[in-house]
């Protein structure tokens, strides 16, 4: 069928910042529904509050509103666009809420808009739970036995008639926020409690658990004449008991016969039928593994992460098609992107094997519990592609980027045996890891089988990988081994640790015995059509399909999983060199691994490597491509980690040049500059040894910063203010050592300042200069920002501005460079340059309009700035102000304290943007999900270091009418001043911290602020309200600073009370 | 494992590792591309003769079963994989796939980029090719392929010699076996029908005899057009009675209605082949394992009207005859292995004997 005539223009809602459960996955899916919308020629209207997205460019839709995605915003741009259709199904679980919203609200209806794809009556029968299962009685589809619950006593008689164990999962969450398994009365009564209050609807499903069953997903599409396909099909490595996005999956099924899997695509197929699913769909089966017995999990009646990862893993666009869908045309009318010569009404066939590991953030949130659930606890994943499940394995544990090459870690080594089997019973995220290390120690696979559940299959694979460990040992420089453990996905690291060589003498060895990978098309249908789609993969095989072009190109190097200090914001940064580079004629070839994000989407270059970022695999493809350069600026750290070996190899690496690269990161050449440049820098040193770092402490005065020389993302970042807590450091988590020296810096309290500028080797454009919300000591990534600076004098401008040039031309930056300020009684300091595409390049281009990662790349390619027609020094600002504003994942993590410092812990971002600072920090902190009450009651407790600031915050709440709640030694500080307070104290058998709780968990206060002092002793101190404000979804601050910034909000929402 | 070598006709030579049995076998080398079903595959006695590829690179992940056969003695000359599941892993699994060929005396071949051999077949077609040790002169091999003369015979190879029955109380359907799969026998037992499986060359007269309800003619290997006997069998045989035919057993339809097969370049084998009903627009993914097809342009539109189309190259994969209660597709709506998207024809075909019993056609 034609697709509709009727509607022209489409609003569809974006997915809002990233969190853990709703990621880049929904850039990718949202980007390809807008350019598909615009391709079948409607004009599409696009909502998005994320700033850090391709889908928010303006060349993605029509018109782009970067607003936040609430009621009373989306219902403004509803009357003022009047949109014929909107298109929902395609920003997660986000954009389905807001139209279930949109539509309660009345509005819909009332300005006759249509919801296209799935209609919302489906919707609601694939997520309520009740409608759910009636829907699955009817079908006679099996599903296990469950109540819904509306309270913990129902649950607790549920458990009575079934017994344990049980999983909770609360209706309505995205990722599986608060959902649970128990194993007995207490944690059941935890896990619902929580679960009813963040479900929206207050209501969980509580169900007899099948954990240790098979867990099958199939990605389906059915369009409006009912024709259906299973695009693709996965099965977990972890059994049923781990979310899916915490578990490994393999494309497709591995252990399923025929009868298996035909039995659970009848299942599917059947279930989007009934739903009348109108675009794509996933449906998650627990499979018996002693049975044919089935049940059906949860279906998810929109594109989610599973279908990007389906559509990355078969090279089938499932939102570009669901978007299509959607306007009416039908699959068997559409052709199959891949091919261009087959329809899309077509069942992939595979013919390698994909494997997915997801990516934790434990590395960064090293008191965060590991423990893998229902509930999701990942921030991304990798994919990787190879021939056998070996090589897949492999290759995707070496894309993880947690310092393994192989499956190998350190710490699994010096394990003793009784702890290791309970890191295998009890899933944590490095699990794959000590499984290895057990196979090593000779356990027999079967009992490690019957201990994990997971499938004697995939057990056997580990095995075969040890076994070819053990050959290698004994078969030292032995070509045929060598083969053959590249061809089961080895590394030549992973080889040459079993040989006692280097890397570089395995590689050597290899080349002298032809061993290189080829590259195979990934082409929907194994080979069976004509394919001329470059989406490659490296395998040690026979044919090399890549066809090396004439056309000069160059190779972009994309930013891996997405990670905390690492996100979206850099496959921004790479999509958009690789949009310039092709401008300028060459042919643009990236290499990333990341299943989610836009960069993986094959039509986006002129050839995709879905490779891992490695040394050895990055010059796999260097040596049959011989690009004219590589680019490595945009890939975040990942991509700059690689350009000193790659060099060291002779690529050439385009933009700033290596040795500049080292002289901004390695912090004694870099002091060194600024010194030469006369830039001013807080006082600090490299300490070796714990003596010398206690004399540098000494010498510049505490409190001092303190970090390793090497750091992402502020990792392992403290405030340091006495001896004592210096100690701790060093000897604690980061372990000085000569090879790995801490960082001692002054500690400046002041105004941060960010600035990304662009240099050509003469001209340096500053498109703009960021005035940090939160002071010094809390990290850029987890601060609000504003653009233009609103308190900046001219004077700490100019000088920021002359600061940014001389560094720029002083380290020879030659494309993208960020440098991080702090202002101290009005001296401006640099506390970090960046020689790289930061986290702000998406905001800050789209604030100022200038493409900076596109500007960069055509520099990195030999056109200056000026023939660009940018002009020296700082882009003036238009009218408005922008706020860009963090946006964390707390709630999914238990055991991670969300008080803000000098580690980063954001996991998204948001932006708002108005005609007045006060507006656009209200629409920031809504699209945060930080709703302010115009009047309410706001909990204190503070630490005394804050006690002035606090009593001016204190009394401007009290004169907009805020009721003030403090602990005694917090409310002193306020009635000093004379403010009412509401004092809490311990009352009868409670103590004053339960009392504090209960207050919390009955939802009696709008706002807590909690602070915390630099001394790492109180660090715990008031843990118990960050958490159970985390939990209960009440707004959490945790620096004054933000504090300031939500009463210039309220005040300019108030009017002023003055009595004569 | 022993080195062995696949030599294709084309002088095309794919090294790898023996498994199965270790005999030596010339015939013709084809690809499937489905991903699970590899059992129901290789005792698929339409794949008489050949060699046949898997384009997914594991194979025998779940094992071997007792219950997924096909046929009882499988006659396909070999089967190639990129690696062969050594430990197995399923409830059902009895073996693995390397004891289950030794079992059958089929050899195998492991190891070779099979993806490599797939685009060699796509791009040249199916062709003739030897398994055979690796220390054998490749140019002495070739000679062989070369001269080799495959068998006409294929259905006579697979086909039962004695009739045989498989009981149910219910309707009577004659069953023409040309290397049927048991699929076919589940599926019309499931719906109540007396099975009686009668050897290829049984004359129309002896089943007519029988006085069957319907007659199913089914799968089977090779070219239809060495069968001139079994093409004569059904033209007697359609003024009289309903028949369904299954994949081979269309083309035989097809070619006793005027129509004319020919040999596709490398055929349809798997099942993620989308076949149009053209009546009602819907699309069933199909499982298919067929190297001929019926020329669209053969067809006689006064004697057959063409029912389903294959929608990415336009094969004819369904008849129905003008006149008759006669139907036929080309591909299995028995599945085994494959979506069951298409089972509702093994309906029809009841609802058409039933219908013709009552009087209600051709009466």
């Amino acid at each position: 069928m034609p697709k509709r005539q009727d509607i022209k223009k489409i609003l569809v809602i974006g997915s809002g910042p990233i969190i853990i459960g709703q990621a880049a996955e929904f850039d990718y899916a949202g980007a390809q529904a807008c350019l598909a919308l615009r391709e079948e020629g409607y004009e599409v209207v696009l909502v998005n509050s994320n700033p850090a997205t391709i889908m928010t460019d303006k060349e993605i839709a029509d018109k782009v509103y970067l607003e936040p995605l609430t009621l009373e915003f989306v219902s403004k741009i509803l009357r003022k666009e009047r949109p014929d259709a909107i298109l929902p199904t395609l920003g997660g679980q986000m954009g389905l809420n807001m139209a279930i919203e949109l539509d309660n609200s009345g509005i819909i209806a009332e300005l006759g808009i249509e919801l296209l794809g799935t209609k919302l009556s489906a919707i609601n029968k694939a997520e309520d739970r009740e409608l759910f299962r009636a829907l699955m009685r009817e079908l006679n589809e099996p599903v296990p036995d469950s109540e819904i619950v509306h309270t913990v006593d129902e649950a607790l008689d549920f458990a009575g008639q079934i017994g344990y164990p049980l999983i909770v999962r609360p209706a309505f969450t995205m990722g599986g926020t608060g959902g649970g398994l128990c194993d007995n009365e207490a944690e059941l009564r935890e896990i619902v409690a929580n679960g009813i209050k963040l479900s929206p609807v207050h209501q969980c499903l509580v169900e007899r658990s099948i954990a240790g069953y098979k867990e099958i997903e199939y990605e389906v599409m059915r369009d409006h004449a009912d024709n259906a396909i299973v695009v693709c099909n996965m099965e977990n490595f972890d059994p049923v008991g781990i979310h899916t996005g915490d578990s490994i999956v393999f494309a497709p099924s591995q252990t399923l016969t025929d009868k298996e899997y035909q039995l659970l695509r009848d299942a599917s197929l059947k279930i989007i039928r009934a739903l009348e699913i109108e675009g794509g769909c996933n449906v998650q089966l627990a499979l018996d593994p002693q049975s044919f017995n089935y049940y059906i999990i949860e279906v998810n009646p929109r594109v989610s992460r599973s279908s990007a990862l389906a559509s990355k893993a078969t090279g089938y666009p499932i939102a570009k098609l669901a978007a299509k869908i959607a306007v009416g045309l039908t699959l068997d009318e559409m052709k199959n992107p891949v091919t261009e010569t087959t329809y899309a009404q077509f069942e992939p066939a595979l013919d390698y094997v994909v494997a997915k590991i997801p990516r934790w953030p434990f590395d960064k949130f090293a008191t965060g519990d590991r423990t893998l659930t229902t509930q999701m606890k990942a921030t991304g994943e990798v994919m990787a592609i190879g021939r056998t499940i070996e090589e897949s394995l492999l290759k995707a544990v070496r894309s993880l980027e947690v310092g393994a090459q192989h499956i190998e870690l350190p710490e699994c080594a010096d394990l003793p045996d009784h702890q290791l089997i309970d890191k295998i019973v009890k899933a944590e995220d490095e699990r794959l890891f000590y499984l290895m290390e057990a196979i090593r120690r000779q356990y027999p696979i079967e009992e490690l089988a019957q201990l994990t559940k997971i499938d004697l299959f995939f057990m056997d694979k580990l095995l075969h990988i040890a076994e070819i460990e053990n050959t290698l040992k004994q078969s030292v420089f032995d070509a045929d081994t060598l083969r053959y453990a590249k061809q089961y996905g080895f590394s030549d690291q992973a080889i040459a640790d079993r040989w006692g060589c280097t890397a570089e003498e395995a590689a050597q060895l290899r080349k002298k015995n032809q061993l290189t990978p080829v590259y195979k098309t990934v082409d929907t249908c194994a080979a069976e059509f004509q394919s001329s789609t470059p989406y490659l993969y490296s395998t040690y095989e026979e044919e090399q399909e890549s066809i090396v072009t004439e056309k000069p190109s160059i190779l972009v190097l994309g930013s891996g999983p997405i990670r905390i200090g690492q996100g979206v914001e850099f496959d921004y940064a790479t999509v958009h060199s690789v949009k310039a580079i092709r401008q300028a004629g060459y042919e643009a070839i990236i290499m990333n691994n990341n299943p989610e994000t836009v960069s993986t989407d094959f039509s986006i270059s002129d050839k995709l490597y879905f490779e891992p970022l490695t040394v050895e695999d990055v010059m796999n493809v260097v040596e049959l491509e011989n690009p004219k350069g590589v680019i490595v600026q945009f890939g975040g750290q990942t991509a700059i980690n690689l350009a000193e070996p790659l060099e060291r190899r002779g690529v050439n690496i385009l933009g700033t040049t290596v040795e500049n690269l080292d002289r901004a990161e390695n912090r004694d050449s870099f002091e060194k500059s600024l010194k030469e440049l006369g830039i001013p820098q807080p006082e600090g040193d490299t300490a070796r040894a714990e003596t010398e770092a206690l004399e540098i402490a000494e010498r510049i005065g505490y409190p001092v910063l303190v970090r390793p020389s090497y750091v992402l993302g502020g990792r392992g970042m403290q405030i340091v203010d006495n001896a004592q807590d210096l100690m701790t450091y060093v000897r604690g988590a980061v372990k000085l050592s000569t090879e790995h020296p801490i960082l001692i810096d002054r500690y400046l309290i002041g105004k941060e300042v960010e600035v990304d500028a662009i240099c050509d080797g003469e001209t340096v454009l500053i498109p703009g200069i960021m005035e940090h919300i939160e002071r010094s000591g809390v990290h850029s990534g987890d601060s609000m920002a504003v653009y233009p600076p609103q308190a900046l004098s001219d004077n700490v401008i100019e000088k920021i501005i002359d600061y940014t040039q001389k560094l720029s031309i002083g380290l020879d930056c030659i494309g993208l460079m960020n440098i991080q300020f702090v202002v101290h009684d009005q001296t401006v300091y640099v506390i970090e340059v960046n020689p790289r595409a930061s986290r702000t390049v998406p905001f800050l281009s789209k604030v100022t309009n200038i493409p900076m990662a596109q500007v960069a790349t055509k520099i990195i390619l030999g056109q200056s700035l000026k023939d660009q027609g940018y002009q020296n020094g700082l882009h003036k600002p238009g009218n408005g102000v922008h706020v860009k504003a963090p946006v964390f994942s707390f709630s999914k993590l238990h055991k991670v304290d969300a008080s803000l410092g000098p580690e980063m812990k954001s996991t998204g971002e948001v932006m708002g943007s108005d005609h007045t600072m006060e507006k656009a920090l209200y629409k920031a902190f809504e699209a945060a999900g930080t709703h302010l009450l115009d009047h309410g009651k706001v909990l204190f407790k503070i630490t005394d270091e804050d006690k002035k600031e606090g009593q001016l915050l204190g009394k401007r709440f009290a004169e907009i009418g805020y009721t003030i709640i403090a602990t005694a030694k917090t409310a002193e500080i306020f009635e000093e001043k004379g403010l009412s307070v509401q004092k809490i104290e311990g009352k009868g058998q409670k103590n004053v911290e339960e009392s504090v709780l209960d207050l919390i968990t009955n939802q009696e206060v709008d706002l807590v602020i909690n602070t915390i002092g630099k001394n790492a002793a109180a660090i715990n101190d008031g843990l118990y309200i960050r958490k159970a404000s985390i939990e209960k979804g009440i707004p959490l601050m945790t620096s004054l600073d933000t504090v300031s910034a939500v009463l210039r909000v309220l005040e300019s929402r108030s009017f002023s009370t003055l009595a004569l | 494992m022993k080195r062995r070598m696949l030599v294709l006709e084309d002088g095309n030579v794919f090294k790898g590792y023996g498994f199965g049995s270790e005999k030596e076998t010339i015939g013709e080398v084809v690809f499937n591309t489905g991903m699970t079903g590899y059992q129901e595959s290789i005792t698929d006695q339409s794949y008489n003769g050949q060699l046949l590829t898997f384009t997914y690179p594991l194979i025998g992940n779940a094992g071997i079963n007792r219950d997924d056969y096909e046929s009882i003695f499988p006659t396909i000359k070999a089967v190639i994989v990129k690696e062969f599941a050594r430990v197995p892993s399923n409830w059902r699994s009895q073996m693995n796939l390397d004891e289950c060929l030794k079992e059958k005396g089929i050899p195998g071949l492991t190891g070779v980029d099979t993806r490599r051999l797939t685009r060699v077949i796509r791009e040249h077609g199916a062709m003739k090719a030897l398994l055979t040790d690796t220390d054998s002169s490749i140019e002495e091999c070739l000679q062989r392929v070369r001269s080799k003369k495959l068998p006409t015979n294929q259905v006579a190879q697979v086909s039962t010699t004695r009739p045989y029955v498989s009981p149910q109380n219910g309707r009577k359907v004659v069953v023409i076996d040309f290397g049927l799969k048991h699929s076919i026998l589940h599926e019309l037992n499931k719906r109540a029908c007396h099975v009686m499986v009668l050897p290829f060359d049984t004359s129309a007269e002896t089943i007519l005899n029988l006085n069957p309800d319907g007659v199913m003619l089914t799968n089977g290997p090779g070219d239809p057009t060495d069968l001139p006997d079994v093409i004569e069998m059904i033209k007697e045989l359609q003024p009289q009675i309903p028949i369904f035919g299954i994949c081979l057993g269309h083309q035989l339809l097809a070619l006793a209605n005027g129509a004319k097969t020919y040999k596709m370049d490398f055929g349809h084998r798997g099942f993620n082949h989308p076949v149009r009903e053209i009546a009602t627009g819907k699309i069933a993914f199909t499982s298919q394992n067929h190297g001929y097809a019926v020329a669209a342009d053969s067809v006689d539109p006064k004697r057959l009207s063409v029912t389903h189309v294959e929608i990415n190259d336009g094969t004819v994969e369904g008849l129905k005859h003008r006149a008759y209660p006669v139907f036929s597709v080309q591909y299995h709506p028995d599945a085994a292995p494959g979506p069951h998207d298409a089972a509702d024809l093994f309906d029809q075909f009841i609802e058409v004997m039933d219908a013709q019993k009552a009087g209600m056609i051709h009466a």
